[in-house]
């Protein structure tokens, strides 16, 4: 038997991301990664940034560095609101591995504990995904 | 009456700043239709983000959370978004009249300015201005949106400032465009919108992490896509509000030539008469 379908929407500000049918999504809340079928209980979960897997109707998988938003789940709809959302074509490297550089000089320099360093954390945390594609 | 030459001079500089406001009207017509475009993709966005921050504030009733209620406060700021460039009919000055004719008192207020036209009138009118984004309408971004978002957001969390307020215009279609002055924070919902958002979604709906937390998170994204919508709606609003003032321009140029044509025509006709005057006496007073 085929795997039930959900409709799945993702909305960045400017532009419509993707729009289709899909069996099942993955992404990383802040509670952790979860993967998400149809018929899932209603809910609203908060974005972490992290790699976001689509797998359509006919088993293809999409891939996207999915970098904070957050998402509704209703039983047969998912939406996702991104603030940031890239497919890997669309991936600045360059820009990613400067920030990479960068938010390492800072934590390499820096004690931990300061509001400067957990930034730091972050925006590594940020190049670090989009350099995995 | 002026002279043929005179006229000619004045048809001649009429016609080059018709085709100088026409060439403008062009641009903009294409600049509206790219900004036009980018306002619409961005709609579903703030739609669907407006009706979720309602149906979590539905949800979770009387919060006591700092967003939603006063901080004590008396300072506002405002971010008021006009054009850095003029000729766009009473664009700038709407947008500059919703502080001025506002009950807001000149002295509370904090203003962020991006566009320098509404920042000019203010500035002479004695408004505190912290700080001047001019680029940002340029090529409204959501990266710049955010930034601006999240340093004054910053402000009110310390306490700095009490309330946010938003000038811009609204982009209603090619021709109307609406100045208007929102409170951004705290956050405050009209009740009836909240009960029409929330009606068809029946299905409770489940909050990871909790709804508190969650709108800890959600509210600065909300403020920040209100920010850049803004933004779009204002870069469209500029770009309709100069093609209908470069539009009326045009049609006032040519109506002006018109009259200069006949004056000229007239003057010219005036002449040869004239001249034919003379010739004819001219040639009585010989015989």
């Amino acid at each position: 038997m085929a795997e039930k379908q959900f409709k799945l929407e993702i909305i960045s500000p400017d532009r419509l991301f993707y729009d289709g049918a899909a069996t099942m999504v993955e992404y990383k809340t802040t509670e952790g990664e979860v993967g998400v079928y149809a018929d899932h209980v209603a809910m609203t979960q908060i974005i972490a940034p992290g790699k976001l897997t689509i797998t359509e109707a006919d088993g293809t998988k999409k891939e996207a560095a999915l970098i904070s938003g957050f998402v509704e789940i209703l039983a047969d709809k998912i939406t996702i609101l991104a603030e940031t959302v890239e497919w890997p074509d669309d991936i600045d490297k360059e820009r990613a591995e400067a920030a990479k550089k960068r938010a390492e000089e800072r934590l390499a320099k820096k004690d931990s504990g300061s509001i400067d360093v957990a930034r730091a954390e972050l925006a590594l945390q940020r190049a670090l995904i989009r350099l995995s594609f | 009456m002026p002279s043929m030459i005179d006229i000619k001079r004045r048809k001649a500089s009429v016609t080059s700043t018709q085709q100088i406001t026409k060439a403008m009207k062009l641009v903009s017509t294409v600049k509206l239709q790219k900004a036009r475009g980018r306002a619409e993709q961005s709609k579903p966005y703030f739609d669907k983000m407006y009706a979720t921050v309602t149906s979590i504030l539905k949800k979770s009733g009387n919060l006591n959370h700092p967003y939603l209620t006063d901080n004590g406060s008396t300072k506002k700021a405002v971010i008021i978004v006009s054009s850095n460039r003029g000729l766009a009919g009473g664009y700038n000055s709407n947008v500059a009249k919703l502080l001025t004719e506002s009950d807001l008192k000149v002295e509370d207020l904090e203003i962020y300015g991006v566009g320098k036209k509404a920042i000019e009138t203010l500035d002479r009118k004695g408004y505190n201005i912290v700080k001047e984004c001019h680029d940002m309408i340029e090529e409204p971004n959501y990266g710049d949106a955010m930034n601006l978002g999240k340093e004054i957001l910053a402000r009110f969390a310390a306490g700095e400032i009490g309330e946010i307020y938003l000038a811009y215009t609204q982009f209603k279609n090619t021709v109307v465009h609406i100045p208007t002055l929102v409170k951004l924070l705290p956050v405050e919902f009209d009740e009836t919108a909240v009960e029409e958002n929330t009606e068809d979604t029946k299905t409770p709906m489940n909050y990871e992490p909790e709804a508190e937390e969650s709108l800890d998170m959600i509210i600065p994204k909300y403020v920040c896509s209100l920010i850049y919508g803004a933004f779009v709606e204002a870069h469209a609003s500029e770009n309709g509000a100069r093609m209908q003032a470069m539009d009326s321009a045009t049609s006032n140029a040519e109506e002006l030539i018109e009259k200069l044509t006949l004056q000229y025509n007239r003057a010219r006709q005036g002449s040869i008469t004239q001249e034919l005057t003379e010739i004819i006496s001219g040639a009585e007073a010989l015989n």
